[in-house]
């Protein structure tokens, strides 16, 4: 048995440690706003929190998890008002939206470190695929999150 | 009379006991200086044993002369944009923890090891020859590590990882260095005893 805390809250799963993390809060938890894109750390679909920082969680064993703090998609606020959530409303930027969770929590990570990042931070920092190509919108988004968050 | 005829034959016995103090002396230096050339030869043929695994992609991509990692034995750029950053753990929001864990893993194929990060640019050894890459690693404003300290550098996990280097994510064996780890500590601690010569090549 592994002791999580996700979303603030404890939680206690019957799962080998090499699990990885997404399958963990996907069939475990029942968190399935989480998302399987590649399965190998490329595309940023499953992109979860560890201890704040930015994790794929496809290549992440549920192990390493145990006391650390996990926030998906579901914890990054109860409302919708953290200002990634918000700029991504305001900007409309999904199209289809499966990659959007992942381009979300990503994205809150950077702020998170780079209050105000360069489209350059950007580059280096978001490397998330998205297949319908929104990438224009997710580059404003993030400038108009940056806004929200002075 | 006998003392005055004795005193030219106790000359030249001190004569020849000097003479042959000298020669005895002289083939004894001259027996530890080939002693410590074969020493010194046999570091220098040890680090060229040791160069093997160091130049190899397992610690090349990582010992990078770029802004980005390397990977593959081809020593193709990381995929996915993946920078240096300013801390040599990757960029603020995408760091080398975002997909690289402690361990390999077997679910996604991407390698881990503890403290995953790249080698700082000071420490780039791409296009230096095993004698270069030996004076660069004893080159405080390079390596920067005495003698002593490589062992303890050998024994971290993100170096042992080279030699375990785990399946990637299609299930193909990576390959690691062909000296095994315990043979490459042999050789480092035996070079180390022997003064870490390097080649000149």
């Amino acid at each position: 048995m592994i002791k999580l805390n996700v979303n603030g809250r404890a939680a206690t799963v019957d799962a080998d440690p090499d699990t990885p993390l997404l399958w963990v809060l996907r069939e475990h938890l029942g968190l399935t706003g989480t998302k399987y894109g590649c399965g190998i750390a490329a595309c940023g679909a499953c992109t979860v929190h560890v201890d704040g920082g930015a994790v794929r969680s496809c290549s992440f064993p549920v192990g390493e998890a145990k006391d650390r703090k996990i926030t998906t998609i579901e914890g990054l606020s109860h409302n919708r008002s953290h200002p990634v959530q918000k700029a991504w409303i305001a900007e409309q930027v999904p199209q289809c939206g499966y990659c959007q969770s992942g381009m979300i929590m990503a994205v809150a990570a950077l702020l998170a470190e780079k209050p105000r990042p360069t489209d350059a931070d950007i580059d280096a920092a978001i490397t998330n695929i998205c297949r319908c190509g929104t990438y224009q919108r997710i580059r404003k988004a993030i400038h108009v999150a940056a806004g929200f968050s002075q | 009379m006998s003392k005055d005829k004795s005193v030219p034959a106790i000359r030249q016995l001190c004569v020849g006991m000097a003479v042959s103090i000298v020669i005895a002396t002289g083939a004894v230096v001259s027996v530890q200086n080939a002693a410590a050339q074969n020493r010194l030869e046999e570091g220098r043929e040890e680090f060229r044993q040791m160069a093997t695994v160091l130049q190899h992609p397992r610690c090349m991509n990582c010992h990078v002369r770029a802004d980005f990692p390397r990977q593959g034995d081809d020593r193709r750029r990381h995929s996915m944009n993946v920078t240096r950053g300013p801390a040599d753990r990757g960029a603020p929001g995408l760091h080398c923890s975002t997909c690289h864990q402690s361990s390999n893993q077997a679910a996604s194929g991407v390698p881990g090891a503890p403290d995953w990060h790249l080698a700082p640019l000071r420490m780039a050894w791409d296009g230096l020859s095993a004698g270069e890459l030996c004076r660069a690693l004893l080159d405080p404003a390079r390596g920067g590590m005495k003698p002593n300290q490589f062992i303890p550098h050998f024994q971290t996990g993100l170096v042992r990882w080279a030699f375990s280097p785990g399946a990637g994510p299609h299930g193909e064996m990576r390959n690691a260095p062909a000296v095994p780890y315990e043979r490459f500590m042999a050789l480092t601690r035996e070079w180390v005893e022997r003064g870490a010569p390097c080649p000149d090549q």
